[in-house]
């Protein structure tokens, strides 16, 4: 009876009837609303980022002053048309267009801030987590000391001395927010390093590096992943205040933060003026984290609060 | 007790240390602070004017030294645009900081814990959901956006709140709530996971099976224990909260430090942006360094540290 016994190499009924990982990971991503809405938001708005130069209605930048503060659509005005579907500001821009642009803005801000603050978090918490001892004693101080210093407050004062510019704004926030990334790649490196496969990496004799980045990374690159888009969230609310504060993205370029300051003053006649651009950065910010939290979920189910 | 509390000193003594480092090469950053203060385009004989007024001719370790030496006592040197001490505005100022900070976070723990607690004796029923949608959402709020907000709705439509001002108790409620919201989910989430640890536990199940009532178990047992992460969280917070006023204070017009170091920051009066960071830095190390203290004397096993 060879029929009965499966031939080396074949997988067994179970083995097909058993999800893989990755399907099972689909699985649980589809299943999980709040990843799923805000990863859907966060789709839509990277594209109307993306497009903007094809999608937006008119020169972000066009100013015609005999058409400013145009009511939305949605007004019962007689001056709203749908010719600016979200209204004109108060130097008759069309809103919408700069809505579409001011998303690149935040964007681009968020991504790069976090790129930067990213590799220095990584590195300082895979270092302390990793190595222990000594070097966990120099990056929690590390650590310490740059949680004290009041972060708009470091950000303002610089931004204030260097000149501002969107390059010194990324700068200026990727070197300050990376706190977060060191805890969390602190712990996650510790778990990582006391278990059997890198002992016996170390056993075999493999080098630092290269247990570092072929036996630790790919476990800790999830929480990674979790911490980026928490720490994207935070860099975009920071890079609005900034510009809100008026010492971050300067005009006319259309920022979030910036058209809410801008519109400050008008705020008691035309409301609009700060509730679209305040709604967009809330959805922007609400996509990412919901995103984020979903990512933390389906990555680590067992860890499920 | 003593050999813990001993060691946490020097770590914040060196923190803070840092910290002055830091605030003093701050202005620095982009190479001559007096260009940065003149201007672009200022002319040669102003800059040597602002170079001597502020010492900035003398060797850079002296000039720290001298600095640290003065603030140390109390003494930040004179401000450029107030012309009187830089100490006398901002211990004039802080006062009202403080009592901002005290009530942003009174009003967030008085949401935040019963919340916390609801949500934790329920888990997964509408109240936790509850909860959880507000603490998603209220992470994602732009806090200018938010006060804004604020200010056109119990301000302006409901006419409810004074909009600007720090005069009577009624100027800090829309400030308070503005600034306490955005602390509210971190509280929330600690409380809410506090209690469900806790009322796991095996005295918990003690307490239940000699018949106390479910009341008593949760507020005399439950809650007593839970709480301790929960104060320790709430005095870092609050060092956060102060950094983070600068926003609020300016959309409020509220005269206290955050107000002061955004006008000097418009200004570029350096010596009162350096005290009101180190100022602020100093108070952020003493509270951590009291959570962790206060934390060590209720809970015997985090003394090993």
């Amino acid at each position: 009876m060879t029929a009965a016994l499966p031939r080396a190499g074949m997988p067994t009924a179970d083995e097909i009837l058993a999800p893989s990982p990755g399907a099972l990971l689909r699985r649980r991503i589809l299943r999980h609303w709040g990843l799923l809405i805000g990863g859907l938001i966060l789709g839509t708005i990277v594209l109307m980022a993306l497009t903007a130069p094809l999608v937006a209605p008119h020169d972000p930048y066009d100013q015609q002053l005999a058409r400013k503060l145009i009511p939305p659509i949605w007004h019962a005005s007689a001056k709203a048309t749908w010719a600016h579907p979200l209204g004109t500001d108060h130097l008759g821009r069309d809103y919408l267009s700069r809505l579409l642009y001011g998303a690149q803005i935040s964007l681009l801000i968020g991504f790069s801030a976090m790129l930067i603050s990213g590799v220095i978090g990584t590195v300082l918490g895979v270092l302390a987590g990793y190595f222990g001892g000594r070097t966990d004693m120099v990056v929690n101080f590390i650590v310490t000391t740059r949680l004290s210093m009041p972060v708009v407050l470091v950000a303002l004062a610089v931004v204030s001395i260097v000149g501002s510019s969107l390059t010194v704004v990324i700068w200026v926030l990727g070197l300050l927010i990376w706190d977060r990334f060191a805890v969390v790649m602190r712990s996650a490196t510790q778990q990582v390093r006391s278990r059997e496969f890198v002992t016996a990496a170390q056993a075999l004799g493999c080098s630092t590096p290269r247990i570092l980045f072929t036996e630790v990374a790919p476990n800790i690159v999830n929480h990674l992943i979790v911490v980026a888009t928490l720490e994207m969230a935070h860099a975009i609310l920071l890079e609005a205040a900034l510009s809100f504060l008026g010492l971050g993205v300067q005009p006319p370029t259309p920022s979030w933060g910036l058209m809410v300051s801008e519109a400050k003053g008008l705020m008691f006649f035309d409301p609009w003026l700060i509730t679209i651009p305040g709604v967009a950065l809330f959805l922007l910010v609400l996509a990412i984290n919901m995103l984020g939290d979903g990512l933390r979920d389906v990555t680590a189910p067992e860890n499920r609060a | 007790m003593l050999a813990f509390t001993l060691k946490r000193l020097g770590v914040a003594l060196l923190v803070a240390l840092t910290v002055s480092v830091i605030t003093f090469s701050m202005i620095y950053v982009s190479g001559d602070p007096a260009i940065a203060i003149a201007g672009e385009g200022a002319r040669a004989q102003d800059i040597d004017a602002i170079r001597k007024f502020y010492g900035f001719d003398r060797p850079i370790p002296v000039q720290y030294y001298d600095w640290l030496v003065g603030a140390l006592q109390g003494d930040f040197g004179r401000s450029y645009h107030m012309r009187q001490p830089v100490s006398d505005i901002i211990f004039s100022r802080l006062p009202v900081t403080m009592a901002l900070g005290a009530a942003a976070i009174g009003f967030a723990l008085l949401l935040a814990i019963p919340l916390g607690v609801l949500a934790a004796v329920r888990p997964n029923s509408f109240f936790d959901r509850f909860a959880l949608t507000l603490a998603v959402i209220g992470q994602a709020m732009p806090t200018f956006w938010f006060a804004l907000t604020l200010v056109l709705w119990l301000g302006v439509y409901w006419r409810l709140l004074p909009i600007t001002g720090s005069d009577s108790w009624q100027n800090f409620v829309m400030p308070a709530i503005a600034l306490g919201y955005y602390v509210t989910p971190a509280v929330m989430r600690l409380t809410r996971a506090g209690v469900l640890e806790v009322l796991s536990s095996d005295y918990i199940r003690t307490a239940r099976a000699k018949g106390l009532r479910p009341p008593t178990v949760l507020f005399k047992h439950a809650l007593r224990n839970a709480i301790i992460p929960v104060v320790s969280l709430s005095a870092v917070q609050f060092g956060f909260m102060l950094g983070g006023s600068i926003v609020i204070e300016t959309i409020f017009q509220i005269n206290g430090l955050g107000y002061l170091a955004w006008e000097s920051i418009q200004r570029k009066d350096l010596p009162t942006m350096q005290a009101i960071v180190l100022v602020l830095s100093v108070i952020y190390v003493l509270l951590t360094l009291l959570a962790d203290l206060l934390n060590a004397f209720l809970d015997p096993r985090l003394r090993v540290a």
